[in-house]
């Protein structure tokens, strides 16, 4: 399936879409094709809310914003994202904000279908009087001292849709992750439509050579999208480096908006896909970020003899 | 480069990088969040402390980069490292497992009791500022068995009496609410102007080390609150001629945080 047609089919105006990837293989191209595709009221689940959310912000697809960290990596500032949320600039934004942990605990309720998830976090912070999302309950059983043991819990996300970017699949979607594979397997099973959108689509042999590496087996996976460097500017581990001078330079851009709806016009809304994007910013740019290899030993699953 | 290196030459980032790294004498394992931490822990890492290992908020156990980290997902802390956690993982099972001796958290914000903000200046619903939020820094404060604060600044308006907004709360907070927190909340604050530092529950942060040609007044003039003082506070030795050759040619040649 191609990006258009993932988005066209899975991402609908008022949907609830998850978007993961934490720093590595946060799915980019994604968020641009929402964009081109002109998606409105979405609410967004994120736990790093970084540069393709202040993008999707700013092309006014969002209108909920449920995270744990908004910020440009340690890079430097959101610009969209804080005048939304400091002066409601263009509009207001709603933002629900837990904790990276909450967060987890939301997708593994989500992902079982538990109506919430307990932690030990939020007792004594003043997130409870903002988010209406994080209750304390009382643990049927006794605690260590053996007296009533209080927990906050979170509740589940469902989302319509999640949509992840990883290294590659096989056709019918069995998906591969290796290096930071953050929570992605979590938010897929917990979405009731999930995207994945890969380096490359490879041959079943090349999965089932290694099926431990599969983090994501095909039946949690609505469809397929090959879209090499799809995650830029962040990165595939093995593939392709992070751009950190585009992080750094995004704190400039996001600050004045004439300028960042310059960028969305000229990077996103000019170009048709992101292999137009790809092939805009040149061969020579991807070659600063090439990486070389760094090959792990094969493991041997063994053959029954005879 | 000669042991004749003077405060002056340094600048704040690695005066607290330096500062913060010698405070992780003996630690088995720290949690580094973005930016300061990850250059304290790794430069502790290079001197006093080579058995430490440094758990990334990614995910990465035991990591030996080939480059400085230019953040806590780069790459090059993924090629080589011992493990790779998923999130589930690295939060529920080694964070709240209780596997941390050092939690490393900064923030906007800090009261006396160690309590952070990280979310906003102002009020909440319609922030002056918003700033990234918790990240797993909740977490940090309540499972870590101590944690250090790295502050940039040390003026009132970042000590303060009274937060803003309570992003982090310390065990004190959380005992006040009737819950159990695993660690002791924040244990060392690391300043430039000095150390504040503090035991455990019921404890307020007191000021025990200030950095050469700093007073106790200077100090109590840049905390909101009235500041407790220990009968004797030492001088900080100032970053010596290995520490700093360390962080500017190792650790950070790039000047990726040492801004």
């Amino acid at each position: 399936m191609t990006m258009r047609e993932a988005v066209s089919s899975f991402v609908h105006d008022g949907d609830t879409v998850s978007l993961e990837g934490f720093t590595h293989l946060i799915p980019t191209a994604a968020g641009h094709e929402i964009i081109r595709q002109g998606r409105r009221g979405l609410t967004v689940v994120r736990m790093t809310a970084d540069i393709v959310v202040d993008q999707m912000l700013a092309a006014g697809c969002v209108s909920r914003l449920v995270s744990s960290f908004v910020g440009n990596s340690s890079a430097g500032s959101l610009g969209e994202l804080r005048r939304r949320v400091e002066k409601a600039d263009p509009e207001p934004l709603i933002f629900e904000e837990y904790s990276h942990y909450g967060m987890i605990c939301r997708y593994l309720a989500g992902a079982q279908r538990l109506p919430f998830y307990p932690l030990r976090s939020y007792g004594g912070s003043d997130l409870p009087s903002v988010n209406d999302g994080l209750r304390k309950v009382t643990s049927p059983f006794p605690g260590p001292d053996g007296e009533p043991e209080q927990v906050y819990v979170v509740p589940p996300v469902n989302p319509d849709v999640t949509i992840i970017h990883a290294q590659r699949a096989d056709r019918s979607g069995n998906t591969q992750i290796w290096g930071l594979t953050g929570v992605q397997a979590e938010a897929v099973y917990a979405a009731d439509k999930a995207v994945v959108v890969v380096e490359e689509i490879v041959e079943d042999e090349v999965v089932r050579s290694d099926p431990n590496r599969t983090v994501i087996p095909s039946h949690a996976v609505d469809a397929v999208v090959a879209c090499p460097r799809g995650a830029h500017p962040s990165f595939a581990q093995g593939y392709y480096d992070r751009d950190n001078a585009f992080y750094r330079a995004w704190s400039g851009i996001s600050k004045d908006p004439d300028r960042l709806r310059d960028w969305l016009k000229e990077w996103v809304y000019g170009t048709a896909d992101h292999a137009e994007y790809v092939s805009k910013l040149g061969e020579e740019f991807w070659d600063s970020l090439a990486v070389g290899e760094a090959m792990s030993l094969p493991v041997n699953y063994g053959r029954r003899l005879g | 480069m000669t042991d004749s290196t003077t405060t002056t030459d340094v600048t704040s980032s690695e005066l607290l990088a330096v500062v913060a790294s010698r405070e992780l004498a003996a630690r088995r394992t720290v949690f580094a969040g973005i930016g300061l931490p990850t250059l304290a822990a790794s430069l502790a890492h290079l001197t006093v402390a080579p058995q430490l290992e440094i758990v990334y908020e990614s995910g990465v156990c035991g990591a030996h980069p080939s480059h400085l980290p230019e953040t806590i997902a780069d790459a090059v802390l993924i090629t080589g490292a011992e493990a790779v956690l998923s999130m589930p993982a690295l939060f529920g099972y080694v964070l709240q497992g209780g596997h941390i001796d050092v939690g490393f958290l900064g923030a906007a914000q800090i009261d006396k009791w160690g309590n952070l903000n990280t979310s906003v200046i102002g009020d909440w619903d319609a922030p002056k500022v918003r700033l990234p939020g918790s990240g797993g820094a909740i977490e940090v404060m309540a499972n870590s068995r101590e944690v250090f604060v790295v502050m940039r600044r040390h003026d009132p308006r970042s000590f303060t009496e009274k937060l803003d907004f309570c992003t982090t709360p310390g065990p004190d907070r959380a005992v006040e609410e009737g819950l159990r927190p695993l660690g002791t909340g924040v244990t060392r604050v690391i300043t430039e102007l000095g150390i504040l530092a503090r035991a455990g529950v019921g404890e307020e942060l007191t000021l025990v080390a200030v950095h050469p040609g700093v007073t106790v007044d200077q100090v109590r003039e840049n905390t909101g609150w009235d500041l407790a003082v220990a009968d004797t506070v030492e001088t900080v030795r100032p970053p010596g001629a290995d520490e700093l050759r360390l962080l500017r040619e190792d650790v950070d040649p790039d000047r990726v945080y040492l801004r």
